[in-house]
């Protein structure tokens, strides 16, 4: 295929998304590394050394290959005036798909991972309930279970962009409190209908056992519908950082709600009014009114290559490749600019497209080594349209900076050198 | 007779229903019942409604010794914080550009301040104060935060009547889609 087949479907070099497929491109992730045409690789190939001698056998826990080891979770440093607090960011530049490993999935901690042991930990149902009742994790492991795709997203994700200037950052580290996984576990309404709901009752207050004690209410409508308690993660059990043995699972919805170590369900007619729904988790608007149960994620899309600290080392043809996702349904349009917005192409969106769950998008992408602002904006199955930074600034102010899922900018300038900005 | 067949179908038709959505073969009932009496030093949950609150009580005095020593290092000793998110005292939501919210500017309910207090401090301790200690401890951040005298015993009964500077500042959006 030669340069000028290429169609070119919107401004500064973008190329229509079938010739993704004949291009080859697909799963070249790193931007360094793509050209359209093979050129000569100016060497002999000869067999290498591991091909000569028997590698190490079969192994009962796997690991990745020690040349993958740079592929790191980004955490601040350990608080001593905040024992086990904080936050660990997934490494979005580097991954494909849209499923995260679960080593690499973003963690939250109020007070660091308990040390749960599973046969002392104890699941309870009770307050406005016919009968309370305890469960125990083998008990639980006997329920009829299900498993779903979802993504999970700190409502503090990208936060840093309501602020005055734009971060000097990577898509991790401005975004990287976003993960998906297949969560696999039981439908809270069946434990909810085993303990019998008292109609008075329009209230789950869930509380975790890690050290804070982490609580959240969910009014009963929304805990009786997709909500699980989550007891296995991309199929082994939920890791201990993600609330092992068990989690709930609100799907959709600001992660701080999908209570981790989950301890204690009680049902009641008004919200318990928790620390994290009140002085934080909250949206407090420009009229300095706040809004309390801000539950749904919007809808959003992130380019995670070319993205921030990257360099494009020459010119040429890019995949283009990102995550979009909502908090209201699934993914059904995902468009690119390369132009600040002046134009757009839309972009292939290859994976399953389920409700509430990641999906990557890509499109090619000449760069001819000028200045290019490279944006990307999702549309959900609602009809949700991911809004511009600044109608998202303009609407909700920045004195809380909660919930941001505003469209965002990567400038590459005429070295290749690629940065966040405001445009 | 006629009823009980009704019942049959119906629950034939409800379970046929749910093995449909959920692939389950039968509904089961593992739980074991337990009664509130064996909850009541399990439940922390302290709602606005005061049902949470447990007995024991004293004065913002007290809890100056209590705030000193076990509560200080972290959030200062007058409640100023060693960071933005460990400040307990001041602020104004109206007058500030940027409000800088704290317990005394921006929380809803003094309910939350027992129940986050009694479940997740002091943060290298948590869940080390008796509910004396508590009640002690929380009278003196309200009291430096303006919002009740020193003398004050605070008690189930009186932290119930205690109103928020900022009570009527939230909006529920728990319904919105
Ligand atoms: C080791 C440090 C440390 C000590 C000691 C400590 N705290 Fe804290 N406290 C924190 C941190 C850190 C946070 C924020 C936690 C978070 O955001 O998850 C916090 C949060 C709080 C908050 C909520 C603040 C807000 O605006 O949301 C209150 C109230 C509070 N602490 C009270 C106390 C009291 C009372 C004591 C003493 C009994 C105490 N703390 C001792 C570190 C500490």
């Amino acid at each position: 295929m030669s340069k000028q087949e290429l169609e070119k479907v919107a401004g500064n070099g973008l190329i229509n998304r079938r010739h993704l497929l004949g291009l080859g491109l697909a799963g070249v992730g790193v931007a360094a590394s793509s050209t359209l045409l093979g050129a000569d690789a100016g060497m002999n190939l000869e067999i290498p050394s591991w091909s000569k001698q028997p590698g190490p056998g079969a192994s009962g826990y796997g690991s990745r290959s020690k040349f993958a080891n740079d592929m790191q979770r980004l955490s601040g440093n350990p608080n001593p005036l905040y024992p086990g607090g904080g936050a660990s960011r997934s490494p979005l530049h580097q991954l494909q798909g849209s499923i995260t490993p679960n080593s690499l999935h973003f963690e939250r901690h109020h007070a660091g991972i308990p040390d749960i042991d599973p046969s002392q930990h104890k699941l309870v149902i009770h307050g406005l309930v016919r009968q309370p009742l305890v469960f125990s994790y083998e008990d639980l492991l006997r329920y009829p279970m299900i498993s779903k795709i979802y993504f999970l997203e700190c409502s503090g994700n990208s936060g840093t962009l309501f602020g005055p200037n734009p971060a000097d950052g990577t898509a991790q580290s401005i975004h990287g409190l976003v993960s998906g996984a297949e969560w696999t576990g039981i439908p809270l309404s069946t434990l909810l209908d085993e303990a019998g709901v008292e109609p008075e009752a329009q209230w789950i207050n869930a509380v975790g056992a890690d050290a804070a004690s982490m609580g959240r209410s969910i009014p009963l409508n929304r805990a009786m519908d997709d909500v699980m308690i989550a007891l296995f993660q991309n199929g082994e059990p939920v890791r201990p950082e993600q609330g092992y043995p068990m989690r709930l699972f609100v799907p959709g919805c600001e992660g701080n709600i999908s209570v981790k170590w989950l301890t204690q369900i009680k049902l009641s007619t008004e919200p318990g009014h928790f620390r994290d729904e009140t002085s934080k988790y909250t949206d407090t608007r420009l009229d300095r009114k706040s809004l309390q149960f801000t539950y749904p994620m919007g809808t959003k899309s992130v380019i995670t290559s070319p993205s921030g600290k990257m360099k494009l080392e020459r010119q040429g043809v890019y995949q283009v490749s990102g995550i979009a996702w909502s908090g209201r349904g699934s993914i059904r349009r995902v468009e690119v600019s390369a132009d600040g917005g002046r134009s757009w192409a839309d972009a292939m969106i290859q994976s399953h497209q389920s409700e509430k769950a990641l999906a990557r998008f890509r499109i090619p992408w000449e760069w001819s080594g000028g200045n290019a602002i490279l944006q990307s904006r999702a549309t959900d199955s609602q009809g949700n349209v991911q809004p511009t930074r600044t109608s998202l600034v303009t609407e909700k102010g920045n004195i809380s900076t909660y919930h941001f899922h505003g469209i965002q900018s990567w400038a590459v300038n005429t070295a290749g050198d690629i940065a966040n900005v405001y445009a | 007779m006629s009823t009980l067949r009704k019942r049959i179908t119906l629950s034939a038709l409800s379970f046929s229903i749910c093995a449909g959505i959920s692939g389950a073969v039968f509904a089961q009932s593992l739980g074991s019942p337990i009664s509130e009496s064996q909850l009541r030093g399990f439940d922390l949950i302290a709602p606005p409604d005061g049902s949470g609150y447990p007995e024991g009580g004293g004065t913002a005095l007290q809890g100056k010794i209590i705030f000193e020593s076990r509560c200080s290092a972290c959030h200062g000793m007058g409640g100023e914080g060693t960071s933005a998110a460990t400040r307990l005292v001041g602020g104004d939501m109206q007058s500030e550009e940027r409000p800088i919210r704290t317990v005394g500017s921006y929380w809803p309910h003094a309910s939350t301040l027992f129940d986050y207090v009694q479940r997740a401090m002091p943060a290298d301790a948590p869940k080390s104060l008796s509910s004396s200690e508590v009640y002690q401890v929380i009278a003196y951040i309200l009291n430096m935060n303006g919002i009740i005298e020193a003398s004050l015993v605070l008690n189930r009964d009186s932290l119930l009547q205690v109103e928020m500077p900022n009570k009527d500042g939230f909006i529920d959006r728990s319904q919105a889609l």
